[in-house]
């Protein structure tokens, strides 16, 4: 079981609360796109994805941002078990999926650029830290399931 | 390979840079070091304690080095020649770090420059580290 402290829970609840899960996601999202481009792969149904702007203009990639960090709010609220709250969506990214968990990693990597941008000056490095570790446990149980 | 369009980015947002290499440079080490704990095993001889006038200083140098390739990105190898054989042969860094480090510097400068920092800016950047950590690495076998 993942040890989190109380500054933690604290940042990493603080911080979640003042988040738009349309807005981050859809930043979040639209940048995994258009800097990872190999990314568009698993969502040859989303459309238009040709350049920047297309991504950024593209609703399915608006919807599923959200959709995204709505998920990752139910490991927010099960920190003490992220691995059994993701169990099935762990499988579903396996098995149906095919996701290659690298990818999580560059989505980990890209959300914690959006949030610097975000939120400027409050995101020191000790919170910085923390959402590093939280979304490292996410990403762990994500790839739990694979096999 | 840069477009047009990503080289002259890079120019336009380093420009920005520039005037806060010391304070933005230690920030990133800051960062990487506080993120990524392990990367201090590099840095046993300094005071790595945030706003460390070492760190700072060491920050700044990091930064003027990526910014001395900015303006001449198809030459990179050539301008960053003697840090190359530094890392490969004195230095030894695992080239992991190199992620860690650019990770660091984008954060800094989303950070900074929120609206600068658009997705193609950071596309752009993204090449732009990845490209000189592939320069100082290169030498190492």
């Amino acid at each position: 079981m993942v040890h989190w402290t109380d500054a933690e829970r604290e940042a990493i609840n603080t911080f979640w609360a003042k988040i738009d899960h349309e807005e981050v996601g859809h930043q979040a999202l639209t940048r995994v796109l258009v800097v990872y481009p190999w990314t568009q792969r698993y969502f040859s149904t989303f459309g238009n994805l040709s350049n920047a702007t297309a991504i950024a203009g593209n609703p399915k990639v608006r919807a599923h941002g959200k959709r995204v960090l709505d998920a990752l709010g139910d490991a927010i609220t099960h920190l003490d078990n992220v691995s059994a709250t993701y169990a099935k969506l762990s499988q579903l990214h396996s098995e149906k999926l095919h996701v290659d968990p690298e990818n999580f990693r560059l989505l980990g990597e890209t959300l914690i650029i959006v949030l610097a941008g975000q939120f400027g000056a409050a995101f020191t490095p000790a919170i910085h830290a923390t959402w590093q570790k939280f979304l490292a446990v996410v990403i762990a149980a994500l790839s739990k399931q694979y096999h | 390979m840069y477009s047009a369009t990503e080289k002259a980015l890079i120019v336009s947002i380093w420009e920005k840079v520039t005037p806060h290499t010391e304070q933005w440079g230690g920030e990133a080490l800051e960062r990487l070091f506080t993120v990524f704990p392990q990367t201090k095993i590099y840095f046993k001889h300094v005071d790595t304690s945030p706003g460390s006038a070492a760190i700072r200083t060491h920050g700044d140098k990091v930064m003027k080095a990526i910014g001395s390739t900015a303006g001449d990105l198809d030459n990179m190898s050539t301008t960053l020649s003697s840090l190359s054989n530094l890392h490969a042969y004195n230095l030894m860094v695992d080239p992991v770090n190199f992620k860690l480090l650019s990770h660091c510097i984008l954060v800094v400068l989303a950070n900074h420059l929120p609206s600068e920092f658009t997705p193609e800016a950071h596309l752009a950047f993204d090449k732009f580290l990845a490209s000189v950590a592939s320069v100082l690495s290169h030498k190492y076998r």
